[in-house]
């Protein structure tokens, strides 16, 4: 029997880490823990935790159904707490542009071919694949997952809030 | 640009000198010693060895691998410097530094030699030092199929047909004896006919803690040039890396403890400590180095945009990710 456990973290239970100055900016290095991020966001907003020029990753609430959501490229989500279904729609036309960058929020479930769903746990992964339009369920305890995407209209933005500022 | 040279005769422990431009890497039982032109400079084999396989193994890398606060390459993406000093504040401002400019292909090829001919059976530079053999004395045998992995690399997500495959049992990677209390559940998926391709999940973690490999970064997914390498850390890495661009770190488990140093002079700036759920940049301008006490799942971002060392060696861009 091993004796080593694995430290998980989770909306209830994370012990955050830090950085310690010696001569520098805390600020420099963003820092920020995505269970703290999330159990302070609304559900499925997508709250911008690591940012590399035009690319994002998003910490997001995983709680009830999530509005559809749609992107041009290829989108992942790693679950990092919590179950969740991801149902899958083919749309019959085009919902985002060609070459338009991020998430699009859709106004609702758009017409289209059933492509399947996935329920996924701590520690899966899920590929959002560019052109189909998405919708993430989940009717139990709120969950947490990270996006990983490009900055969009619905990328929230507010790293004074989340990241470490002080020494 | 400069000719590589292995000796033709061993020494007394049966290992061979290696040379190329400058340089020359002798090793004896406990030690590589690297002669340049004006000094020689020392290193404990192990950590040399350790440090060496990452720089073979990862093509010398984003930007800088240093294998100690004086030795290194900086990687040209075509050519590599190798360097005595470079980014050691004191040989700098005594002109006690050396670099030396060489082919990548032919600096790889010289360090693949010095990995097959001084690392001895059972001993596997990429394993955690518990899980591994003996480097010291003299030469016995050899490791080939350790030190030859490929790094894995997924186009677009791991288990993807046509995508990098899974990890399993039957292909010889067993969950790692820190991680046996890792899920090895299954995501479901119900794809409708048609969407087999699209429709898509795997379980990440179970995947990682499969890794029979430390501080060995592979991607397993990609949006375009951003891309999720996932990683197993335990006891330290080996080298301390001065990246070229900024670089993310999302902790997936555990612990690991970073010493954060300037990038050019190696003077100490931070130390980052970070935890399951946390999320940090690594500026462009600084180097870093962790420890990892037990094997830890790390993620580390990259931008892989090849333009991006010039824009930020040029100052276009800032070094910091972003401005609060």
């Amino acid at each position: 029997m091993s004796n080593y456990r694995t430290v998980f973290g989770s909306l209830e239970s994370y012990q955050k880490g830090g950085v310690e100055i010696i001569d520098d900016d805390p600020k420099n290095y963003a820092f920020s823990n995505c269970f703290e991020v999330a159990s302070k966001s609304k559900p499925y907003e997508k709250v911008a935790v690591g940012k590399n020029l035009k690319y994002v990753i998003e910490a997001v609430r995983a709680e009830g159904d999530s509005p559809w959501f749609a992107a041009a490229h290829d989108e992942a989500a790693l679950i990092m707490d919590g179950e969740v279904e991801i149902h899958f729609v083919k749309p019959d036309a085009p919902v985002v542009p060609d070459g338009k960058e991020g998430t699009v929020k859709l106004a609702g479930q758009p017409a289209g071919r059933d492509m399947g769903w996935v329920k996924a746990g701590r520690g899966h992964m899920a590929l959002l694949p560019k052109g189909a339009a998405y919708q993430f369920r989940n009717p139990g305890k709120p969950g947490v997952l990270l996006v990983q995407t490009i900055l969009g209209e619905n990328t929230i933005e507010r790293w004074a809030d989340i990241c470490q500022t002080k020494a | 640009m400069s000719t590589a040279q292995t000796a033709a005769v061993a020494n007394a422990l049966g290992y061979k000198d290696h040379s190329i431009g400058g340089f020359t890497f002798k090793r004896d039982e406990y030690f590589a010693h690297i002669f340049y032109p004006g000094g020689r400079h020392i290193m404990q084999i192990d950590a040399f060895l350790r440090a060496l396989m990452r720089d073979v193994a990862w093509g010398f890398f984003y930007g800088t691998v240093n294998f100690d606060t004086v030795f290194g390459t900086v990687n040209h993406y075509g050519t590599v410097e190798m360097f005595i000093g470079l980014f050691n504040e004191a040989y700098r401002a005594n002109n006690r530094h050396h670099v030396e400019t060489f082919e990548s292909k032919d600096l790889k090829k010289v360090f693949e030699e010095v990995l097959a001919d001084w690392t001895n059976e059972g001993f596997d530079p990429f394993a955690a030092p518990d899980e591994t053999g003996t480097v010291y004395g003299a030469k016995k045998g050899n490791n080939i199929k350790a030190i030859t992995r490929q790094r894995l690399v997924a186009d677009r997500m791991v288990g993807l047909p046509g995508d990098l495959g899974y990890r399993t049992d039957q292909d010889g990677f067993t969950v790692n004896r820190q991680f046996q209390d890792v899920p090895q559940d299954k995501p479901e998926i119900h794809a409708a006919q048609g969407f087999e391709n699209e429709v898509h999940a795997f379980n990440f973690f179970e995947y990682v803690s499969r890794s029979d490999v430390t501080w060995n970064p592979s991607v397993v997914s990609c949006v375009k040039d951003s891309q999720f390498c996932a990683t197993t850390e335990e006891h330290v890495l080996p080298i301390t890396h001065g990246n070229d661009r900024v670089e993310w770190f999302i902790q997936a488990t555990d612990e690991i403890i970073w010493d954060i140093d300037d990038r050019a002079t190696g003077r100490p700036r931070a130390k980052v400590t970070m935890r399951a759920g946390d999320v940090a940049a690594m500026p462009a301008n600084i180097r870093h180095r962790g420890y990892s006490p037990k094997r830890s799942i790390l993620i580390v971002w990259e931008n892989n945009d090849g333009g991006l060392p010039q824009r930020y060696a040029s100052g276009e861009l800032a070094p910091n990710p972003v401005d609060f």
